[in-house]
């Protein structure tokens, strides 16, 4: 059985007495520790709802907490503060402020889908995640994280030709998230290719990096892509309650 | 629906409709090159599907995952409807598993049928329909198109002495609902155990070694958003391979491939740990064993001095 309810345990919330007699007793220290009284009042009752408004929340709803997820976490084990399975617990009775403890970690899940693969409900914590993350950018909690950065940089370039070149998604990213370029590893990476590969394939990679790759006749896909984006965009504000884009 | 009928997979592979992806037009030239070396030594033909696109990746998917869908759809509209193929191989496993998710997602999810139909409509092709071509990735596509029998018999320079950690990645097997091919009992592939390129190596001559990290994360996704968690996830590949006494990782996807070669060389200088394993294409390893040159098969274009292992062993 997981322990549902972590905050109760956390330091702050427990109290232990240096002097204590109760009933003639003496209970003094930490062998008698006590969990704070505590009232919860601000549950926010459209947590689930929203998150299951964006896209991969959807089936939020079917988790019963058994912990596989969390189990099989990739990201977990780097960082035990990763705890998907908490965090749906969290989203479904509506605790928002105890979930935005974590609002700057959230976004760090690497999709392997190994949660996916173990829950035995169907529940698509890997799409929880994303959704989570998303829904803590739109409603202005965190900033547009890395990954966001990164997903953008992506998304524009294969919506505007259909195709994206590598070296432009790198520069890309680097200047949006205002990172400099010449990192040591980079460089060092860019060196021991440079040692070797064969001067046409150097070549080759030069001009894609000038010519940009495209999809012949794409226009009509990126307008019919951008104008369902668009849709989406606003169908996902209105379900958050958020005011349109540009409104004051 | 049990997935396609391998039985008569060697007729049908014999010529497919080859989708190498973005990936494999920039860092992984090399898996591009061996693939089509090898087919060309195996008597197996590729036509490359015409004017294709990006298949969404994860990053467009993280945006709305029925554009990613859409993408996708597009790539198997032109292998059905303009190619008239029945099978399309994409060697990458971000562009296998995204196509294989549209299959699914088309299949199954009315809402995306809708989204993919008024998108493509409006783009002026051909929607594509659910079940109209087979994915297969380049594992499939060798194993069950030529088999390690016939692959065995045509081994000129035997891998004989090396030992390789076969990596597999996430996407090749998860989730496992969008593989409905896979764990279907003998000669069908593992979501579990992976094992497809452990059979063609082992047919080389390669020596497998127990690798428990063959479908661990090396952490893809954010390999430079969240480099950290990335260099912690490689490093660990790097060592369990090392630890199991590997001379190299075969790999069988671009992403995967120049994760672990970047987050190598990165957790050298900002961690300072040195790992010395190299990693190979697994379509790199088969055509060293096929009597192709190096140059062939562009091991010069690994960030990783695949060469100098090869060496090692008398291979080239």
């Amino acid at each position: 059985m997981p322990i549902h309810e972590k905050s109760l345990i956390r330091p702050e919330n427990i109290r232990t007495h240096d002097k204590l007699v109760l009933d003639g007793v003496d209970v003094s220290g930490h062998w008698s520790t006590f969990i704070e009284t505590r009232v919860v009042s601000d549950y926010n009752e459209r947590l689930q709802e929203e998150i299951a408004a964006l896209p991969g929340g959807e089936y939020i709803h079917r988790c019963w907490q058994c912990g596989s997820c969390t189990n099989s976490c990739t990201v977990n084990a780097v960082n035990p503060d990763f705890n998907p399975r908490y965090w749906i617990y969290l989203i479904r009775v509506g605790m928002e402020s105890e979930l935005l403890r974590d609002k700057d970690i959230i976004w760090q899940c690497v999709s392997c889908n190994k949660c996916t693969y173990a829950c035995p409900r169907d529940v698509f914590p890997e799409g929880v995640m994303k959704a989570t993350a998303h829904w803590l950018e739109l409603k202005g909690h965190t900033p547009k994280s890395r990954s966001t950065m990164f997903d953008e940089e992506f998304s524009e370039q294969v919506i505007a030709t259909g195709k994206i070149e590598e070296g432009r998604i790198i520069r890309g990213f680097f200047a949006r998230s205002a990172q400099p370029l010449r990192q040591d590893w980079l460089i060092e990476m860019g060196k021991r290719l440079a040692r070797k590969l064969p001067f046409k394939m150097g070549m080759l990679l030069g001009i894609a990096a000038l010519i940009r790759p495209r999809t012949r006749g794409w226009g009509r896909s990126r307008d019919a892509i951008a104008s369902y984006v668009g849709e989406q965009e606003q169908r996902q504000r209105k379900a958050l309650s958020l005011p349109e884009p540009g409104a004051k | 629906m049990s997935g396609p009928d391998v039985k008569d997979a060697k007729a049908r592979y014999r010529r497919v409709a080859y989708y190498p992806g973005c990936a494999l037009e920039g860092t992984g030239h090399a898996y591009n090159r061996s693939t089509k070396a090898v087919g060309k030594a195996l008597g197996l033909a590729l036509d490359e599907v015409p004017n294709w696109n990006c298949c969404g990746a994860m990053e467009v998917k993280n945006i709305d995952p029925k554009v990613q869908t859409y993408l996708s759809s597009r790539v198997l509209s032109i292998a059905a409807n303009e190619m008239h193929a029945s099978v399309v191989m994409a060697p990458c496993n971000g562009c296998y598993h995204n196509l294989k998710k549209a299959e699914y997602d088309l299949a199954k999810d009315e809402s995306s049928r809708e989204v993919v139909g008024r998108i493509s409509e409006k783009a002026g092709h051909a929607t594509y329909q659910a079940g109209q071509v087979e994915t297969i990735h380049a594992l499939d596509w060798i194993k069950h198109g030529i088999g390690e029998g016939a692959l065995r018999q045509r081994v000129s320079n035997s891998l004989k002495g090396l030992k390789v950690a076969n990596y597999y990645g996430c996407m090749y097997t998860r989730p496992r609902h969008i593989f409905p091919e896979k764990d279907q009992g003998p000669g069908t592939e593992s979501t579990s155990q992976p094992h497809f390129m452990d059979d063609l190596l082992e047919a080389a001559g390669a020596t497998n070694v127990d690798f428990p990290l063959k479908t661990a994360c090396c952490g893809g996704a954010h390999t430079l958003s969240d480099s950290d968690t990335s260099t912690k996830l490689v490093l660990n590949i790097l060592r369990a391979a090392e630890a199991a006494g590997a001379d190299v990782i075969a790999t069988e996807c671009p992403t995967c491939h120049s994760g672990l070669e970047m987050h190598q060389v990165r957790a050298e200088k900002v961690l300072g740990e040195k790992t010395s394993v190299k990693m190979l294409y697994f379509t790199q390893l088969l055509g060293i064993a096929l009597g192709l040159s190096p140059r062939n098969v562009g091991v010069q274009e690994n960030v990783s001095d695949g060469l100098e292992a090869l060496k090692e062993k008398g291979l080239v």
